[in-house]
């Protein structure tokens, strides 16, 4: 009885568990277009794309940004006849990441995209064992010289650069707080960015750093925006999903917030001014142009404000001075013909 | 630079932000307590947080009143309780593994019904500070004691309140031979198996305030997995009260201050790795733990099934 109570318990809370955050692959929503933009004879056998994210789809930060990046691709291809799209969430295990990257793989979808810098040493070892199939990851540049591999990543720090220009410039206290989640990769780029575009424009302001050691800990990022603002900040910034818990303290203290990965404007639309939003259909347009002629991988792809992958979108419902938003175009336009360099610690 | 950490606004910095920070752990840890005092270790704790973090969130968002969401919070705690209380006590099911289990169904449902209810991050107006005239203002002191919501103060009430129930009441004394002898105290009547349930539902109503405390008065969103870890320090903390309500605040309390202490030594930009400050808490927990471990005892039937010998 007592052993048979405790399989009875594992086996029904796991199982309940599992379905629920379990790689499950979920069909994306279908994107009615009104006149699909189909510029080739649809094909007769859909495009399939299988992604594989940290968070969920709707974290408004990382995953986010490919997810809707896969929905605008599918739109411009013609709907979910042309283009299909599955795709695993929460995959913070990587071990389940790794099954779910080798089940996409086996289930013969043309392009599998691992949406995290962890998955990559276990792609090193997937991909070989599918010669026919194409993988992406990132962010990152490396993609082992493997043929099959596609790098991406984002040039965070020019989002950041003209973040940390406008708020250099909307700080009346002189003081800019940062809320980070670990000093690495693509957070540390932005940031790093943001300090080099605060520095930039008023070398007279402090910025203070928070890494709380966490993509997930809502809590500890909502006391460490407390912080900042006890130190004296009256802007804040923060990449990553946690923040969340840092744009709420933000707007209770009427600090305003910069955003970046997805925009983040719907949280708190009276602080936040800006975001830098990643769209990375520029690199998967190129990924998949190269896939349909016969190239599987052996490049990386950057999205920077040049290409457009990454745009600076403004919030609406805040009211930024037209001389604060032509600084922040001319930064933008310096940063894409070289007349602005960004100088990284 | 280290001088820096001794001025007025940082220290009041750092005692403001540890209360608050302390609180989801108070609710969580002295439900625990209830339960281990009673010889029932419950794992799940976590997930009777995350599911009451959505609950909470979401009745207060759709109906706009903050008090039904913490009703929500609590009745979803407490069923999360009752079916962790028949697994264990009726089934006797081992306590550390049905409680994982719990955990897992408490962090896969929440996420769940987020994707299907709520499907984005949302923000909610959560519990407000609460202004006591007079005192509020002094300076300092205002901003650490009297400048809180009502969760948080009913999170600091809960301590006395714990402690008087567990050292004062009949209910008190049951509870603790039934941890400790429930053999004896079955013999004397007892009901070993009614006290139990009293102590894991109460732990998981607890947990389920602790949620609500993040979500609708704290943080105000909810996110999946938004408790990262919180509701097992919880259970550390326990330990590391010796089980008793007074050394549960003291550990939420220094837990929650080094962890302030380390957002101020970054702020501050004292030069020490990011990675390192934010290990400092943790390591501090443990070093606690070896230093006073050895000098408590746990509850006897701890883990324990009990099953009447007749």
């Amino acid at each position: 009885m007592k052993k048979f109570a405790l399989l009875l318990t594992v086996v029904l809370t796991l199982s309940l568990a599992l379905t629920a955050c379990g790689p499950k692959a979920t069909e994306a929503p279908v994107i009615e277009t009104a006149a699909p933009v189909v510029t080739e004879a649809p094909a007769a056998e859909p495009f399939r794309v299988a992604v594989v994210m940290p968070s969920a789809i709707n974290d408004l930060a990382f995953s986010q940004s490919m997810y809707d990046a896969l929905l605008r691709i599918q739109e411009e291809m013609g709907g979910p006849d042309n283009f299909e799209i599955v795709y695993s969430e929460n995959m913070f295990v990587v071990d389940d990441a790794a099954a779910a990257i080798r089940d996409y793989a086996s289930q013969g979808f043309n392009l599998v995209i691992a949406h995290g810098s962890q998955y990559g040493s276990s792609l090193q070892e997937i991909a070989p064992d599918f010669p026919e199939t194409s993988f992406a990851w990132g962010t990152t540049v490396d993609t082992f010289g493997q043929p099959n591999i596609f790098a991406y990543e984002a040039a965070s720090q020019e989002g950041g650069y003209v973040n940390g220009v406008l708020a250099a410039t909307l700080s009346q206290t002189g003081t800019i707080g940062v809320v980070g989640p670990i000093e690495t990769g693509d957070a540390k780029l932005y940031v790093d960015g943001f300090m080099a575009g605060v520095a930039a424009t008023n070398p007279s302001i402090t910025v203070n750093v928070n890494y709380i050691g966490s993509f997930s800990d809502v809590a500890l990022a909502s006391e460490a925006a407390s912080t900042h603002l006890s130190a004296g900040a009256d802007v804040l910034t923060g990449t990553a999903q946690m923040v969340v818990g840092a744009i709420g303290k933000a707007e209770e203290a009427g600090a305003l917030w910069f955003g970046t990965q997805s925009n983040q404007s719907s949280l708190a639309p009276s602080i936040v001014v800006a975001s830098q939003v990643y769209h990375w259909e520029v690199a998967l347009r190129e990924m998949i142009a190269l896939i349909k002629a016969g190239t599987l991988g052996g490049q990386s792809f950057v999205a920077n404000l040049e290409n457009g992958g990454e745009v600076i979108e403004f919030n609406p419902d805040y009211a930024i001075s037209d001389e604060a938003k032509a600084l922040a175009e001319s930064t933008i336009k310096g940063i894409v013909d070289g007349t602005i360099t960004i100088t990284l610690p | 630079m280290i001088s820096e950490l001794f001025t007025t606004t940082v220290l009041i910095g750092i005692l403001a932000s540890g209360i608050r920070l302390a609180t989801p752990y108070l609710y969580a840890a002295i439900g625990e307590a209830f339960g281990q005092k009673s010889g029932v270790l419950n794992l799940g704790v976590e997930g009777q947080m995350l599911l009451g973090c959505f609950a909470a969130f979401y009745v207060a968002l759709t109906t706009g009143n903050l008090w039904l969401g913490l009703l929500a919070a609590m009745i979803v705690g407490a069923l999360m309780g009752l079916a962790m209380a028949f697994v264990t006590v009726n089934l006797h099911a081992q306590q550390g593994i049905s409680g994982i289990g719990f955990y897992l169904f408490g962090l896969g449902m929440s996420d769940l019904l987020f994707q299907k209810l709520l499907g984005t991050v949302e923000t909610v107006k959560g519990f407000p500070k609460i202004y006591f005239p007079g005192l509020s203002d002094i300076p300092g002191i205002g901003e650490i004691f009297f400048s809180q919501n009502i969760l948080v103060y009913g999170a600091y009430l809960l301590v006395p309140l714990a402690w008087f129930v567990l050292n004062k009441t009949t209910l008190g004394l049951k509870i603790r031979a039934v941890g400790e002898n429930p053999d004896a105290a079955d013999s004397l009547g007892v009901s070993v198996a009614r006290v139990r349930y009293f102590t894991i539902v109460l732990g998981g109503t607890l947990s389920g305030i602790a949620g609500a405390s993040l979500s609708i008065a704290l943080l105000n969103v909810f996110q999946q997995n938004m408790t990262s870890g919180l509701g097992f320090i919880a259970v550390a903390l326990v330990y590391f009260g010796a089980w008793k309500p007074v050394g549960v605040l003291a550990g939420a309390l220094l837990f929650s201050m080094v962890n302030s202490l380390q957002l101020w030594i970054q702020v501050l930009g004292i030069p020490v790795p990011s990675d390192i400050a934010v290990m400092m808490p943790y390591i501090l927990t443990i070093l606690v733990l070896v230093a006073t471990v050895s000098r408590v005892r746990a509850p006897s039937a701890l883990t324990k099934p009990f099953e009447r010998e007749d």
